[in-house]
């Protein structure tokens, strides 16, 4: 046996597979150039390839792919958010990401674990009612559970850390997490298969706009023609949007996280409390992901504190005592654009085949395939928002129609 | 622990500060419009490099200005606001309310 497949490994007839192809000259235009090769500039890049047959696209991204943000986060898929609006979009994404591997053919790591939410006070309590019955109504698995539920779900889980006793929890059966850098790479290989051009070391450094329209991108290879343009680059979000001339509310955070050594398999939920602003997961290899609360104000650094390890430790310790004694292997933090009422700013700008895909704060990863095939059908149709979409849109903050999301982050942040 | 320099009461460690937020001047709300409103309320220039904004000493409830790069997150200087504030600002009248 072991013979037979080195034979077959150094034989000609092996089918050598290539996920990317090697890189190519930048032609003078495009159809649609997507600045930012994230999870969501690339989902963007697939899904029009996809389902609308748009492949002369170009995906351009400054460092190298899924290495910004994308590589920064926690991983935690989830729908239950407090608004319509909010559960409707993240649930159907929830539901894109259980097939996401078999549409790839390639494995995204996707585990449904389910997510807990502690709370600690009536008022959570009764807040977490009201997020329960919204998150039924539109189409995701979330309920409330009792402290007897939540000890037999989680046997390692202090219930009554310090001065807040955990009353009860929200659970929510879909939650999940998935590895984040596959998913990058799945709808990479999928696009670029489909024709999509992706080009790393390609920095967007000004935007060319004539008569409310864009017309090309500069880039540090050279000036691209584009029949449109898609800003999808999380954490620099501010500064792209300055060079098309464009205002918008969106503070820049670090948000740190650190994990731990590897232990045997404890804790099968991803566990999450606002009032201890913590969060801990058990990732497949065993180690212990937890993050907490932004940094307390605006920055473009993803350097590493010792006050917020502190206070970040301190919260996962009264959560899981034992991790006292555990090792911390890494640190890391991610830049998020935060905005106001903690929704997303997606589709129309004021330049008028400029769409915009920012403001993704906290929430990024757990959105990238919805996100992908919405900014899809806008870019494929010129300019028609779906439905789905139309509640983020960057006018909501003059005409006063917020969708107020700051309730249902994980962790106050 | 980081330190931030207190205009009023000198070095302390930056977490008995509170972030208040970017310097923007603020429109005449009796004579601006809803558009120039509503960016005043919301919009940030959320600039990468030198920002001047505003802080809070917890303790003392003091209200200060600092100069501080949002990329090193080196803090530049602070100072007080009566720099900028030299003078009294009037707004117009109050807007008159229309009967009915």
């Amino acid at each position: 046996m072991p013979f037979n497949l080195l034979k077959y490994g150094l034989s000609s007839e092996y089918p050598v597979e290539v996920d990317l192809p090697p890189p190519t000259e930048l032609k003078p235009s495009y159809d649609v150039v997507i600045i930012g090769g994230g999870g969501h500039g690339l989902a963007i890049a697939y899904y029009l390839s996809k389902y609308h047959g748009i492949t002369n696209v170009a995906v351009l991204e400054k460092s190298y792919l899924g290495g910004g943000n994308t590589a920064r986060n926690t991983a935690v898929i989830r729908s239950n958010y407090l608004t319509s609006e909010g559960v409707r979009f993240y649930a159907e994404s929830v539901k894109m990401f259980q097939n996401l591997s078999n549409e790839f053919d390639f494995n995204i790591m996707y585990s449904e674990r389910g997510q807990l939410t502690l709370a600690h006070t009536d008022a959570t309590v009764r807040a977490f009612r009201q997020r329960a019955e919204v998150n039924k109504h539109f189409g995701g698995r979330t309920e409330m559970i009792d402290r007897q539920q939540i000890r037999e779900l989680v046997p390692s889980l202090n219930l009554d850390p310090g001065h807040l006793p955990v009353l009860a929890g929200l659970w929510h059966i879909d939650g999940a997490t998935a590895r984040h850098d596959a998913v990058a790479w799945g709808y990479a290989k999928q696009a670029a298969k489909r024709g999509v051009e992706i080009h790393q070391l390609t920095e967007v450094q000004d935007l060319v706009i004539e008569n409310g329209r864009i017309t090309a991108v500069k880039t540090n290879r050279g000036t691209v023609k584009c029949g449109c343009a898609v800003q999808a680059i999380a954490g620099a979000s501010s500064l792209m949007l300055a060079k098309a001339g464009i205002r918008a509310p969106i503070h820049t955070y670090p948000l740190q996280a650190m994990v731990t050594q590897p232990f045997k398999p404890f804790l099968d939920p991803l566990v999450s409390s606002s009032a201890l602003h913590c969060y801990v997961q058990q990732t497949s290899r065993g180690e212990i992901v937890f993050g907490g609360g932004s940094d307390p104000y605006p920055l473009y650094n993803t350097r590493s504190t010792l006050d917020l390890k502190e206070s970040l430790l301190a919260h996962a310790i009264e959560m899981f005592p034992f991790m006292a004694n555990a090792k911390l292997m890494r640190q890391w933090a991610g830049i998020t654009d935060m905005t106001p009422d903690y929704s997303p700013i997606m589709g129309l700008s004021p330049v008028q085949n400029y769409y915009l895909d920012a403001g993704w704060g906290t929430w990024g990863f757990k959105s990238t395939p919805i996100c992908g095939k919405t900014m899809a059908e806008l870019v494929a149709s010129g300019g028609k928002v779906p439905e789905l979409i139309k509640p983020f849109a960057l006018d909501r903050f003059s005409t006063f129609q917020q969708v107020n999301e700051m309730g249902a982050t994980a962790a106050s942040h | 622990m980081k330190i931030m320099n207190c205009p009023l009461n000198g070095p302390r460690n930056i977490s008995e500060f509170t972030y208040g937020g970017e310097f923007k001047v603020m429109p005449d709300p009796a004579t601006c419009s809803d558009a120039e409103w509503a960016d005043y309320v919301f919009n940030s220039d959320n600039a990468a490099g030198v920002v001047r904004e505003w802080w809070l000493h917890n303790a003392s409830s003091y209200w200060f200005l600092a100069e501080r790069h949002t990329v090193t997150d080196q803090i530049i200087r602070t100072f007080d606001p009566k720099e900028v504030f030299s003078q009294r600002v009037e707004f117009a009248p109050h807007a008159q309310e229309i009967a009915g």
